[in-house]
């Protein structure tokens, strides 16, 4: 699978990482070129050694999404640290340029709910943590 | 009328006011506190902290009752957003959403955000208006009703100089709808002879721009060289 993850913060530089062990083509796209880092860290070989894409580039702009591969992608993640970056880009991943499937990381619970109504894969690491904090906070 | 403006910049402070003074209804939300206060001294309850992306933010300012959303925030992702959800979550007809970065427009066009205002487009438009050298000039786009007016000025020995307007060739879905002549206007008759020179309103269907327009472009021997 061709895999495309815009915002390679702790999530998507982890994510990118996996996917590319578990063998998968992956590409990651982020403004910030230092971000790069992310991707290196603790490997033996550099990201575009071990088969790696990067693009620097704004999330919004199409040209940075083209160029990261985004036509080709069987997979879109979005993973800024912006919910509504994250919410436009992924549906534009799915409406404009009909990714099969896209996952879109939200912040914010009530939003991640809707946008799930509306057929979007999200992810809310919110919610995760109010869930798992609450089986800690009241085991009996 | 209710309306929420989101975003207490200059737009949304200066719409609010406006909106007030015609005595409607308003609620504008701000998300920087600093600009809340300032705000909120003239406006009071009228203003809201906090951030408009927010659902429970939207349904606290009663976005359930809205006629009119607006969202004129300083950045595109929150206008588009803020925007869906009013249409699309609760339901609201009306909404306007500005546009920051004109290179953004079509995302607003592909998520149904219209109608989507963009300041440096409008300028442009003006722009144009100011410098017949362009050629045409698109006035206005209605997008859900399919339909636009132009402005073309009628070149020296273009196919139409000199001919009534009966006798104008137009695709079908074109029409002339006025004349600019030495600075005044006037809606031609069907008998009005059109001059090189004249600058030419039309409405039309979106799309015949590239037929209707070598009708009123000078013949080729007129062109200057350079242009």
């Amino acid at each position: 699978m061709f895999i495309l993850i815009v915002g390679a913060g702790r999530v998507g530089s982890a994510i990118a990482k996996r996917s590319l062990e578990a063998g998968h083509e992956v590409s990651v796209l982020d403004s910030d070129p230092l971000s790069h880092e992310r991707l290196d860290k603790d490997q033996s070989t550099s990201w575009e050694d071990a088969g790696g894409r990067f693009t620097v580039g704004a999330a919004l702009e199409v040209d940075g999404l083209i160029a990261a591969g985004i036509e080709e992608a069987d997979v879109f993640m979005a993973a800024t640290r912006g919910d509504n970056t994250n919410l436009v880009i992924a549906q534009l991943a799915q409406r404009r340029f009909n990714v099969p499937r896209v996952v879109v990381r939200v912040a914010d619970p009530a939003r991640a709910a809707w946008y799930a109504e509306q057929g979007l894969l999200t992810i809310c690491p919110t919610q995760q943590a109010i869930e798992q904090a609450e089986q800690v906070v009241l085991a009996p | 009328m209710y309306v929420i403006i989101a975003g207490a910049g200059k737009v949304g402070w200066n719409l609010a006011r406006e909106l007030i003074s015609r005595d409607q209804e308003v609620t504008l939300i701000e998300s920087d506190h600093r600009r809340y206060r300032i705000v909120e001294e003239e406006l009071e309850h009228a203003v809201q902290y906090g951030d408009a992306t927010e659902l429970w933010v939207l349904e606290r300012a009663g976005i359930q009752r809205a006629d009119l959303v607006i969202a004129v925030t300083g950045d595109d992702e929150d206008n588009i957003l803020i925007c869906q959800v009013a249409k699309e979550k609760y339901g609201c007809e009306r909404i306007v959403a500005r546009v920051n970065n004109p290179r953004n427009l079509d995302h607003f066009k592909l998520l149904g955000i219209q109608p989507a205002v963009s300041a440096t487009d409008l300028i442009l438009r003006l722009i144009e208006h100011e410098v017949p050298e362009y050629g045409l000039v698109q006035l206005l786009a209605l997008e859900e009703e399919h339909l636009e007016i132009i402005e073309l000025e009628v070149g020296k020995g273009s196919p139409v100089a000199g001919r009534r307007v009966q006798d104008v060739l137009l695709p079908d879905g074109s029409l002339i709808i006025s004349v600019l002549r030495d600075g005044s206007g006037f809606v031609p008759k069907a008998d009005s002879v059109i001059q090189a020179g004249d600058q030419v309103m039309l409405i039309l269907d979106p799309g015949l721009e590239s037929e209707v327009t070598p009708r009123f472009a000078p013949s080729s021997a007129e062109t200057p060289a350079g242009r």
